[in-house]
């Protein structure tokens, strides 16, 4: 295991004064995982283990479709990797090539989802020539862990900047995004001065998947909402050893850390948001709104009426909508494509902003999972519920991306978050915006961040 | 096409067999590589490794076609293939029916479709009765069609909604056709007839947009005329209601009246104050449904192809798409079975599987994306029967606004959305009650 950890990891001893092993669990002698991994291929408990040095090999039944499965997570921060079984890739392409496909829709635009055309040529460049073994080294060349929070296994990548007065940081993504949404920031952020940066710019980088998102663990209960999430996410950032940091998101990511902000985690110093959750506040005022809420206003409108049914579903029956995406890859890359393209920066094609290989990352990586149920929950969980305008009183960082689909006006900011610090808006780049304008996000969080150090 | 040509197209299964044969010869040699399902002649499955086996139906014209269902046995296999290597998603974390349809459930239907359901009995069960396709307004509309032995008979158009399809109507026919074997007297005969809605089932997907409920309302009328029906009625639940509804506006020459098991009568704008145990239990239960259980509904109504993509891929995404209505719809004792035979409900979510309608069917809500349930009023004579499990239970005092000739109101006390499906006799009666005042 040694081998596998990294300058970044092994700085942390120094850093911190607090021995590694302590917080890695990597402590425990090579003998003894080997021992868990072959105890858990003896029970059948991990048919396919994914980080483990001994592979093992999937289960071939004939009617069972191979599957992916976690090792157990434990209250130490494991070092894992990713492995994706051969016969799940495999399996992916034979359901892909296997496909059956609805006739084409009676219109010559997206307004009824995906068009038939797009929805094929993705899938056939998904089943001939998608790699996704590039983003696994992409992933493994990253420090990566499990740890259990509150019960759950959650997965995260964490990479410490060279850097000893950089400021850490957690950025938390969202529903259809991922991990994947920030592999670009990662070297910028932690690594300035290689990066067109300065020292004093860099951050230490924690990114966790959501619950039931990615290499996180699935809840099994109900209560995993984003108030329970951003308790875990104070607990991961101080089993990490740090004491004064700061949080970043958009979409669900934006409601884990207003959720921090709101319950001010210990620690927790700022924040920034790209998609901060500002709906109108009420009541709405004597006078009608202004012009500049006009937009806002509109977006939220149209949003309502002809883009919120995905969260509807997701929000109401994520169980009976997830047989359909856990069963056929189509359904799952369709069911996430479309918000690529109807919430990122383009004239009309995703590919405009986000590569096909990127989103192909993303939704791979759920369909790897078998997270389309597990992930569309969180809105059961918390869409109408604690997704809403807050008022917070910890410092706020704004920064609104014009491409995405709802850029509320600062005005709103203002009467929301009292101790606003920053706003800016940007010109380029929507809903994914790490993902879209990778240059333009860590700009935005360096100046938002400038003075916390 | 005069009505005397179309009666002669409409006895035309009990035609000889030969004029049958020669039609499905013509229509296997135009379609070339397509699969036939009608007749007798096998043509096989197309069977690229690359492509799930098709159903094809062949081209419909303005004549009044014979057709006979063979789903080709690769359609079938490729079904049991699929359900053989379905992926699941993990357990929900609740333990009931308020995340969708709860696992175990899903696994129990699935493992019956795949290891004791027989879709040959479905389709024998609609070959029995004579089945049609013909050409309406570009379109191929297939239809069941049952004539009366009595001379008298009162033609109805029964029309079914989503996710129900022509099966619901399956044990209603003969009761209705043939009274004096069904408990009831000539007098209460009908010729039926009984339409897929288009894109659905074994009628043609629209490749253009516009089908709506008026334009659908449009052919149901030309099709009554085109059968030779110069006095008729319409009844419906669900869409079937939204299209009977449209028949009421509409008032095509020869439409005596109509009959809904699902009245779309909510005002324009709701009263806040004022409203009857009755209307706010209507209201609650309306309240409930947009919140609570439109999830399937703003989704076929804003994108149809996308969910339409996971659903023709997928048979357990497709069965729970429409097993969880069934659940959520019916009048049953908290298993649905109850309500409705596990045969019944995969003879339905077969029909849409088989024939590849997800996508096709989910846009009829993009189509006609109604923001209430306010259908408006109606001149012509109404009647409803009103079960108890229905998603809202329609107050009288809205239907009294609405229809001004309200002929018929029972409010029953077993059966719910799908009420022909689950409660056949009751459904029977009903209509035998209600359109006895509307006989010559």
């Amino acid at each position: 295991m040694k081998s596998q950890r990294t300058g970044a990891e092994l700085k942390e001893r120094s850093v911190n004064g607090q021995l590694l092993e302590d917080r890695t669990g990597v402590r425990a002698p090579l003998t003894s995982r080997r021992t868990f991994i072959r105890e858990a291929a003896t029970t059948g408990v991990a048919s396919i283990f994914s980080p483990g040095l001994v592979p093992i090999s999937d289960q071939g039944s004939a009617t069972q479709a191979a599957q992916f499965v976690l090792p157990s997570a434990t209250k130490d921060v494991t070092p894992f990797k990713v492995h994706v079984p051969q016969a799940v890739l495999d399996d992916l392409k034979n359901r892909l090539a296997g496909a059956r496909w609805p006739n084409k829709e009676p219109v010559t635009d997206w307004s009824q989802g995906v068009p038939l055309a797009k929805a094929q040529t993705l899938v056939e460049y998904w089943r001939t020539r998608y790699d996704w073994r590039r983003v696994e080294s992409s992933l493994n060349g990253l420090p990566q862990f499990r740890t259990q929070i509150d019960g759950l296994g959650i997965y995260f990548i964490h990479v410490r900047s060279k850097h000893q007065n950089a400021l850490p940081i957690i950025l938390t993504h969202g529903w259809p995004g991922s991990i994947i949404e920030f592999l670009q920031v990662i070297g910028p952020l932690t690594d300035p001065t290689a990066h067109g940066g300065t020292a004093d710019e860099a951050f230490h980088i924690v990114i966790p998947s959501l619950p039931g998102f990615g290499f996180s663990d699935k809840p099994t209960e109900v209560g995993w909402g984003l108030p329970r999430i951003a308790n875990a996410w104070a607990d991961l950032m101080a089993r990490l050893g740090y004491s004064h940091y700061v949080a970043q998101g958009g979409d669900w990511g934006a409601g884990v850390t207003s959720w921090m902000a709101k319950q001010h985690e210990s620690g927790l110093a700022a924040i920034h948001l790209n998609l901060p959750i500002l709906f109108p506040p009420p009541p709405p005022p004597a006078g009608g709104y202004t012009a500049v809420e006009q937009p806002a206003l509109a977006q939220l409108v149209k949003y309502g009426s002809d883009g919120a049914a995905y969260g509807l579903i997701q929000g109401t029956r994520p169980q009976t909508l997830g047989y359909g995406l856990a069963d056929s890859p189509v359904g799952q890359a369709i069911w996430i494509y479309e918000k690529f393209q109807a919430w990122s920066d383009n004239k009309g094609d995703p590919a405009e902003t986000i590569s096909v290989d990127h989103m192909l990352d993303d939704i791979s990586l759920y369909w790897l999972t078998e997270t389309a149920a597990s992930s569309a929950r969180l809105y059961f969980e918390s869409w109408g519920k604690d997704f809403g305008r807050m008022d917070i009183d910890l410092p706020v960082a704004v920064s609104i991306f014009k491409g995405d689909f709802f850029t509320p006006p600062k005005v709103w900011g203002d009467q929301t978050y009292s101790k606003l610090f920053y706003w800016n808006d940007v010109p380029k780049g929507g809903h994914f915006a790490a993902l879209e304008q990778p240059e333009l996000f860590v700009a935005e969080l360096r100046k938002s961040f400038a003075g916390m150090r | 096409m005069t009505p005397e040509n179309d009666l002669e197209n409409r006895t035309e299964a009990i035609a000889p067999f030969g004029s049958r044969r020669q039609f499905i010869r013509a229509a296997a040699i135009t379609l070339g590589t397509g699969l036939l399902p009608a007749g007798p002649v096998p043509i096989n499955a197309q069977e690229s490794g690359e492509k799930a086996p098709l159903l094809d139906v062949p081209a419909a014209t303005a004549d009044v076609t014979p057709f006979t269902v063979h789903v080709p046995q690769a359609a079938l296999d490729d079904l049991k293939n699929r359900l053989a290597h379905a992926r699941w998603p993990n357990k929900e974390p609740v333990t009931d029916w308020s995340q969708g349809v709860p696992l175990a459930k899903m696994r129990a239907l699935a493992d019956y479709w795949a290891r004791d359901y027989d879709w040959r009995r479905a389709e024998s069960a609609l070959n029995s009765l004579p089945q049609f396709r013909t050409s309406l307004d570009g379109l191929g509309i297939y239809f069941i069609h049952l004539r009366s032995k009595h001379e008298r008979a009162l033609p109805i158009v029964l029309t079914h909604g989503w996710p129900g399809s022509v099966f619901e109507f399956l044990e209603v026919i003969r009761p209705l056709t043939d009274p004096t074997a069904y408990g009831g007297t000539e007098n209460d005969a009908f010729h039926v007839v009984v339409p897929a809605l288009p894109g659905f089932g074994f009628s043609d997907k629209p490749a253009d947009k516009g089908w709506n409920v008026m334009r659908i309302a449009n052919a149901w009328a030309s099709l009554m005329k085109r059968l030779g029906y110069e006095r008729w009625v319409a009844q419906g639940g669900d869409w079937g209601a939204g299209v009977t509804t449209a028949l009421g506006h509409l008032q095509p020459p020869g439409l005596a009246g109509i009959h809904l098991n699902w009245p779309l009568v909510f005002p324009e704008k709701i009263p806040t104050e004022g409203l009857t145990h009755d209307e706010q239990r209507a209201v609650d239960a309306e309240v409930i449904f947009r919140t609570q259980g439109a999830g399937y509904f703003l989704e076929q109504a804003t994108r149809p192809q996308t969910i339409g993509a996971a659903l023709a891929d997928s048979p357990i995404g497709q069965a729970a798409w429409i097993y969880e209505k069934f659940n959520a719809w019916t009048d049953h004792d908290g298993d649905v079975d109850s309500a409705l035979t596990k045969d019944q409900m995969l003879d339905d979510i077969s029909l849409y599987w088989l024939t590849n309608s997800a996508a096709s069917s989910a846009r009829i809500y993009w189509e006609n994306s109604p923001s209430s349930y306010a259908g408006g009023k109606i001149d012509l004579p109404v009647g409803v029967s009103v079960f108890p499990k229905e998603i809202y239970r329609a107050p009288r005092s809205w239907a009294e606004k609405d229809y001004s000739k309200l002929i018929y109101w029972n409010e029953l006390t077993k059966g719910g959305h799908f009420a022909a499906f689950e409660q056949p006799t009751a459904f029977v009666r009903e209509l035998r009650a209600c359109f006895a005042l509307l006989r010559a």
